[in-house]
């Protein structure tokens, strides 16, 4: 154990499946070091659990390099921990101080419920994305880059919108878990370029249609998904999705 | 005319009450919110500019004219009754939403930490609106309630019958109770907290944020947030303390 490794106190939520309560569970993670990432921590605690025959705490992960979305983790009251603009796999244990206590819970939404301890499911993101998130025509292959002239501003902002990973972190954040944050950069990549302005219309009203089915709350425009987003998602795309779907629902012709 | 008017109407509340309508949907509701919190915003303005006419100070003659002209122009009888339909959509709107919010997280967070992430007032906007509309039934009964139901106000001190009371003479008489006036001060920082978030909120639902203009809506707001409770507030103190006779 080398010199400056932490021991910590973890109160981790526990739940069998969606359909079944929680509860806390303390765990003690020792001789942890301060490089390693949060995710890490739990592989020691689990490889400690499994050697001793308990169960290993469930949670979600796939590319630990911040780009997947999937390693959702409510850490001491904020979604993917204390550091700004970071997934919990890009969080290291150098933002905690020997003998911490910890506490991690699921992201907390109806829309997403929990299939195993912190591990959520989010197919309701899916499901919105799929009701429009996407542009019908089929591009075929590349074609030169200038064919179609697109301002450099517009194109700044519709990649600064897709940056968003669909992590969930924005709705985990919200008090009234809102999928504002997520919707808003989903419609605007997509409403900012010449080939998503065709169906922009039909695409934000049926987005937002799947939202509100799904039971995601109301926005009331707090800024705390914007704060806490791992891509640092602006507002400015939930102004513009109100915006597009107010004088899309206003000019539909159904 | 007429029946044009008359459709108009009937479509726009088909376009709001239909089935896909605009007030079935989270945006849609939230726009309905944010116009009559702007309406509201804009009453708060005109109110708060003729009950500033005490501050002329001259025994309430200026404001009584201000206060009769405000009783009695079929204009402003007119949008009395559409601030009160404003101020029920508002609030209505309010609890849909908010209970809708609850829903949507049926298990909370054992620890929460949103002072990292947003402002307090804008995560108790529905607690500040509560105490807003408490003080709003006190203070409709103290005198809106006096002037529309009962031969109490006198239009000016002239033609004041006796037993009979001007506006500004029922001012000071309710402003005498010092409980009144710690009320009325205390309502007043619930109503800046509430426009400190309302204010901009209200931009943003429309859809309206711009590079530029969003910075100067968001210093209005801090603006008329501060100063338009200040001044509500200072009528009760001035009054109280015989500052304005
Ligand atoms: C003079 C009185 C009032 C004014 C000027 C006012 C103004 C506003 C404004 C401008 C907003 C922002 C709307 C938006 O974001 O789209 C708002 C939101 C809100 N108001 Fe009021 N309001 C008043 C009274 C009330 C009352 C009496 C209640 C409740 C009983 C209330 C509850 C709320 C709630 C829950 C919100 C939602 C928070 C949000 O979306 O930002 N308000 N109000
Ligand atoms: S908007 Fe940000 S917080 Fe929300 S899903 Fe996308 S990346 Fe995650
Ligand atoms: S595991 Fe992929 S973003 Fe964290």
């Amino acid at each position: 154990m080398s010199h400056g490794n932490m021991n910590l106190t973890l109160k981790v939520w526990k739940q069998k499946n969606k359909d079944t309560k929680g509860k806390f569970e303390t765990y003690n993670a020792k001789g942890i070091s301060p490089d390693m990432s949060f995710l890490e921590m739990f592989d020691v605690v689990n490889e400690q659990l499994i050697n001793e025959g308990k169960e290993p705490i469930a949670f979600d992960h796939d590319c630990r390099e911040g780009i997947c979305g999937m390693c959702s983790m409510y850490i001491n009251g904020r979604p993917h921990g204390p550091k700004e603009g970071v997934t919990t796999c890009q969080l290291h244990m150098r933002s905690f101080k020997d003998g911490d206590t910890i506490v991690v819970e699921p992201w907390r939404s109806a829309a997403f419920p929990v299939i195993k301890d912190l591990a959520v499911d989010r197919s309701s993101f899916d499901r919105i994305m799929a009701a429009g998130g996407f542009v019908s025509v089929n591009t075929g292959n590349a074609k030169d880059a200038n064919n179609i002239l697109i301002p450099k501003p517009d194109a700044d902002e519709a990649f600064n919108a897709a940056a968003c990973i669909g992590c969930g972190a924005c709705v985990a954040a919200c008090k009234n878990s809102s999928a504002m944050l997520f919707v808003s950069a989903k419609v605007s990549q997509l409403a900012l370029l010449p080939q998503g302005k065709v169906e922009a219309q039909q695409r934000v009203l049926n987005m937002v249609k799947q939202m509100d089915e799904e039971g995601f709350g109301n926005c009331t425009n707090t800024g705390a998904c914007e704060a806490e987003c791992p891509k640092s998602i602006s507002l400015e795309n939930i102004a513009r999705m109100n915006r597009e779907y107010l004088w899309a629902s206003a000019t539909s012709k159904d | 005319m007429v029946f044009t008017f008359v459709r108009f109407i009937y479509n726009f509340n088909s376009l709001l009450m239909s089935k896909s309508g605009l007030l079935k949907s989270s945006i849609g509701k939230k726009f309905l919110m944010g116009l009559t919190g702007l309406f509201l915003i804009s009453f708060l303005l005109v109110h708060c500019f003729i009950n500033a006419l005490i501050f002329v100070n001259d025994g309430g003659e200026t404001f009584n004219k201000g206060a009769e002209f405000m009783g009695t122009n079929w204009l402003i009888r007119t949008m009395e009754i559409v601030l009160f339909l404003g101020i029920i959509l508002h609030i209505v709107q309010a609890l849909v939403l908010t209970l809708e919010n609850r829903k949507a997280r049926p298990v909370a967070y054992a620890v929460t930490n949103g002072g990292a992430n947003s402002t307090w007032y804008s995560r108790w906007m529905g607690l500040l609106g509560t105490l807003i509309l408490m003080f709003l039934i006190i203070h409709l009964k103290h005198f809106w309630v006096v002037t529309r139901f009962t031969d109490h106000i006198a239009h000016s001190a002239a033609d004041a019958l006796p037993g009979q009371e001007t506006m500004f003479g029922e001012m000071k008489e309710v402003f005498e109770h010092t409980w009144v006036v710690v009320l009325y001060c205390l309502s007043m920082i619930s109503l800046a907290y509430h426009l400190l978030h309302g204010f901009q909120s209200a931009f943003q639902t429309l859809g309206l944020n711009h590079k530029k203009y969003t910075p100067m809506i968001k210093t209005a707001g801090v603006i008329f947030s501060i100063l338009i409770p200040v001044i509500f507030a200072a009528m009760p103190i001035a009054m109280h303390f015989n500052i304005i006779k």
